[in-house]
């Protein structure tokens, strides 16, 4: 075998320009293919982010319906069709009932990463003459920064006042700019109840959807709790992270009928992301491969072009003892040196490239902590690309590689 | 070795060409070589003689007879043993010398000797520079194939063709291209491989007076052994 590379070298070094123009067509797309994906799969997380993050994989919450069974339903009389529906919706609670019990439970179940508790309001704002309507996230604070990104849209302030502090709130951006609330200041609040109270603004978030930025504000449960002048134990949704996101949707249903109350799943809720993304991948995975298939004509032709010039070198090989096999696979290993080196250059090129996105200037309104081109860095493109430089060189340089072994030295020597 | 002494054995080999139409070029081809012994074969152009050649190397598997080589019945055997075979117990000189321009001398000489892997490469290296030393041609060792004359050319090819110590060495034509002056050098080295190290020799040739001075001439006719 280290004969068999070293005829394969040599012939190489004899056509020098021309496996360097091969190679540089393996560097070339497998730069393009890790740059792509690379810069693809970064945009992908940061818009998926942007909900994604946000989104519980499993939202477990109670939901105001109508009664599903009408009094007039109770009648024998199945002669006529009925379309009284007088019970209206209950006067209950959105609350979810006994959460602290459904809690401990999800906190043992192994499938689930995290809780963390909600207490969702909805509350005006009075300023001056004017009242703002808005959306009181009561949350657990270090729950939230852990297995939700909080601090990623925290533009200003500091989760540690808002966890610890008493009747603090973070205010988005369109909220706080609207109100012109800066840290520090206080806002009057209003529950539908009709209760009021002062809040200190200790933060201000943006997640990068404006229409959200402009109603939502999150504070501490503690908070909500006092502020609605409820118990400690009212929750009105369970957020829960899931170690696998594919389970949720099973796990909601089951969720949903164990203790009786409404689940959505991430899936559900967010399914057009997911398509997004898959798209996106599916595009820049197809011009990837396309580029290395293109490389690998380029292989080819070179090849065929090398076994053409060289068929005197090749019947020799076989006349002095060489057998079809052994010249098959120098033209392989000639190839696979090329795919090699090629795809070599193109990781290197490649990882050049990402960081040379990365370092450009992206910024956003919509998105606070993003100032460059996001790149995903992730072992994984590299790992593809250098298997399909391999696996197309393979394929480039086999066909020619078996012509050359089926050479007939016979007809070489006796044709001159 | 076999029981004959033989090195070579041909028994009745046929063979036809079939494009355009089946011609047949050699008929009961028989004949052998025995060890150490300087053969010719010569012939009118296209008696078949290059043909015959070709199937003794083992090259050209398309025929019907048997050919022992050493004793082994080359017919039937699978393209990897026939290259064994060839390895180790042919050298093969023609008419070009088919040294490979991209290497050196010495290295063209060494790589038939490589592949057979009886030796170290050191070894094999040493072996080729006593081939090219016996043939005068070791100050040119590290020189590229292309720098070479024509006759200088010849006689690397004919140092690679003894690397792997060969029980017979085949020649299509070894000196057609060749000045009288280095075709006598050539058949200086042949008879002396014969008579010092034993190995046979199978030579084709339309060189009369070179057949003249070999061992026994093989003269064919049509296809056939005519003496």
């Amino acid at each position: 075998m280290k004969l068999l590379l070293s005829i394969a070298l040599t012939l190489l070094r004899a056509k020098l320009r021309q496996s360097i123009v091969a190679a540089v067509g393996v560097t070339f797309s497998i730069t393009m293919f890790v740059t792509l994906l690379g810069f693809m799969n970064g945009l992908n997380a940061m818009l998926d982010g942007l909900i994604l993050n946000r989104t519980p994989h499993v939202r477990l919450y109670n939901e105001l319906k109508a009664s599903p069974e009408q009094p007039i339903d109770l009648t024998t009389d199945t002669a006529t069709h009925h379309f009284v529906r007088s019970v209206k919706p209950k006067d209950e609670l959105p609350r979810l009932r006994n959460a602290e019990a459904i809690m401990d439970a999800l906190v043992k179940d192994p499938r689930v990463l995290a809780i963390s508790p909600r207490l969702v309001s909805q509350v005006f704002f009075n300023v001056g003459t004017v009242d703002l309507n808005g959306q009181v996230n009561g949350i657990d604070v270090v729950q939230e920064v852990r297995y939700y990104q909080f601090m990623d849209y925290l533009v200003q302030g500091d989760p540690e006042d808002l966890a610890t502090g008493n009747n603090t709130i973070v205010l988005g951006k369109g909220l706080a700019d609207m109100m012109a609330a800066g840290i520090g200041e206080t806002v009057q609040v209003t529950t539908p109840t009709g209760e009021r109270s002062l809040l200190r603004v200790v933060g201000i978030f943006q997640s990068g959807i404006a229409d959200y930025d402009k109603v939502q504000c999150y504070a501490n449960i503690k908070t909500v709790q006092k502020l609605l002048a409820r118990p400690g134990s009212y929750y009105t949704d369970i957020n829960v992270k899931l170690h696998d996101l594919l389970t949720a949707p099973a796990l909601a249903k089951e969720l949903s009928a164990r203790f009786d109350v409404d689940a959505v799943d991430i899936q559900t809720a967010n399914a057009q992301f997911e398509t997004g993304s898959n798209v996106r991948s599916i595009i820049s995975y197809a011009v990837g491969i396309v580029l290395l298939v293109v490389a690998g004509f380029g292989i080819y032709n070179i090849l065929n072009m090398m076994i053409y010039e060289k068929l005197d070198a090749i019947a020799i090989l076989k006349a002095t003892g060489f057998s079809g096999r052994d010249v098959q696979r120098i033209f392989l290993l000639l190839s696979m040196v090329i795919g090699i080196a090629g795809g070599a250059a193109g990781l290197v090129f490649g990882f050049v490239m990402q960081n040379v996105i990365d370092s450009i200037p992206f910024i956003t309104a919509a998105l606070p902590t993003v100032t460059t081109f996001p790149i995903d860095y992730n072992p994984k493109y590299y790992i593809i690309a250098v298997t399909f430089a391999l696996l197309t060189t393979w394929v480039a340089g086999w066909f020619p590689a078996r012509k050359a072994a089926q050479v007939d030295p016979v007809e070489i020597i006796r044709g001159k | 070795m076999s029981g004959t002494g033989n090195i070579l054995e041909v028994v009745k080999v046929n063979k036809s060409f079939h494009d355009p139409v089946t011609v047949p070029v050699l008929k009961d081809v028989s004949l052998s070589v025995k060890r150490g012994e300087f053969v010719s074969i010569t012939g009118k152009s296209g008696c078949g003689k290059s043909t015959l050649l070709y199937i003794l190397s083992t090259m050209d598997t398309d025929y019907a007879g048997d050919v022992m080589i050493d004793g082994e019945a080359t017919q039937g055997l699978s393209g990897s043993r026939l290259a064994e075979i060839r390895s180790e117990k042919i050298g093969f000189v023609f008419q070009f010398h088919y040294l490979l321009p991209e290497f050196s001398v010495l290295k063209n000489v060494m790589l038939p000797g490589l592949k057979l892997g009886k030796y170290s490469a050191e070894e094999v290296e040493h072996r080729a520079m006593e081939r090219l030393k016996e043939l005068d041609m070791h100050e040119h060792a590290l020189k590229g194939a292309n720098q070479l004359s024509g006759g200088q050319k010849q006689r690397v090819a004919i140092a690679r063709s003894l690397i792997n110590d060969p029980l017979i060495l085949m020649g299509d034509e070894p000196t057609g291209n060749l000045d009288s002056k280095n075709t006598a050098i050539v058949f200086d080295i042949f008879k002396h491989i014969a008579s010092e190290h034993k190995q046979s020799l199978l030579v084709v040739t339309h060189d009369n007076d070179f057949a003249a001075r070999t061992d026994r001439t093989i003269v064919m006719d049509d296809g056939r052994v005519i003496s």
